[in-house]
């Protein structure tokens, strides 16, 4: 069940985010939002398991990428950010779970929410839209502490361009970009309205984020009238990396 | 006592449980033995701070599920929920 898998490439999406390519040429494919497990195993036995969202789309050619986000206090975050190299070899488990996905047939309208690094498993949701050529109506509203830690900045704004196009709102809570139209701030029930999918639409939402981020916004969106079944969420830990 | 914050989604525990059960559960349904809430496992409070995995009813905080793997052995304890039912092909 646990497979050795090599590290093909490293990339660094901000100044504490890298995505990890492995590659997996026996992978029994994914469902856009689902998860792997990742083991490391020090010379003493003594062993720690994390899960990290999938980021990439299904399909993609034998590899598959993950996005972690370093925590100060971590026990692997800080090296599969800072030291793991091209070549290393990691222990994996999975694709695992199969409720928080976006399969490709469903066409009805999605809401994503993203708060911090809860964009990954989203950003395969997307990645997933495109590849397949869905016509489902997508919408993100991404939260973030400031405009340096968002993940996927470029290919976000090069898939709100043009028709059948993304529309991505972006919320800062505590720094915005020059400009902005609107102080830093959580998301609340005004931005609920100007920026998710209107409850009419019956739109399936995915919110990903830390445990408080999720209840917030889970309230926030049933409040504004969306079926409870129609949200699912996902929670990270305190710690920030889903043990 | 957890506080609060302290629980994941049962999502959180499909790594583990896919050590047992040969289809996923966090994707089934199941019936809260206490209050009858019916809900995915996926969208029960999941605590894995303890030396095991203690999924929780989302609605009522009864026990549904304790997972232990100790040395060779997994040690299963399913009767905080009725039942649980699955449809593979979804």
């Amino acid at each position: 069940m646990w497979r050795v898998r090599t590290v093909i490439a490293l990339h660094d999406e901000t100044a504490t985010a890298r995505t990890i390519t492995l590659e997996v040429p026996d992978w029994p494919g994914h469902v856009a939002g689902q998860h792997v497990d990742v083991r490391l195993t020090a010379a003493d036995g003594y062993s720690a398991v994390r899960s990290y969202s999938i980021a990439s789309a299904p399909g993609s050619d034998g590899r598959v990428q993950i996005t972690v986000e370093r925590l100060p206090d971590g026990e692997v975050s800080p090296y599969l950010t800072q030291e793991l190299a091209i070549g290393d070899r990691l222990e994996l488990r999975g694709p695992i779970g199969g409720w928080f996905v976006w399969r490709t047939q469903q066409a009805e309208p999605i809401q994503l929410v993203a708060g911090g690094s809860g964009i990954v498993p989203l950003m395969a949701m997307i990645r997933a839209r495109v590849s397949s050529g869905s016509m489902a109506p997508f919408r993100l509203l991404y939260s973030a502490r400031d405009p340096g830690v968002v993940f996927y900045r470029d290919e976000l704004r090069a898939l709100s361009d043009g028709e059948r196009s993304l529309m991505v709102t972006y919320a800062y809570t505590r720094v915005v970009p020059e400009d902005w139209p609107h102080p830093p701030g959580r998301i609340d029930a005004g931005l609920i309205a100007e920026a998710t999918w209107p409850a009419t639409l019956a739109p399936t939402c995915y919110v990903c984020g830390p445990t408080p981020f999720v209840e917030t916004v889970a309230d926030l969106l049933t409040a504004s009238g969306n079926d409870r079944d129609r949200i699912r969420t996902e929670r990270f830990g305190p710690t920030g990396g889903r043990k | 006592m957890s506080s609060p914050s302290g629980y994941l989604d049962g999502n959180a525990a499909a790594g583990e449980l896919s050590k047992i059960f040969a289809i996923d559960v966090t994707a089934a349904q199941g019936e809260c033995g206490n209050c009858g809430a019916i809900r995915r496992f996926a969208e029960a409070h999941l605590y894995m701070d303890g030396p095991g995995v203690v999924a929780r009813c989302s609605v009522c905080e009864h026990v549904l599920l304790c997972l232990v793997s100790a040395r060779h052995s997994v040690f299963l304890d399913v009767r905080g929920l009725s039942w649980l039912k699955f449809d593979p092909a979804e």
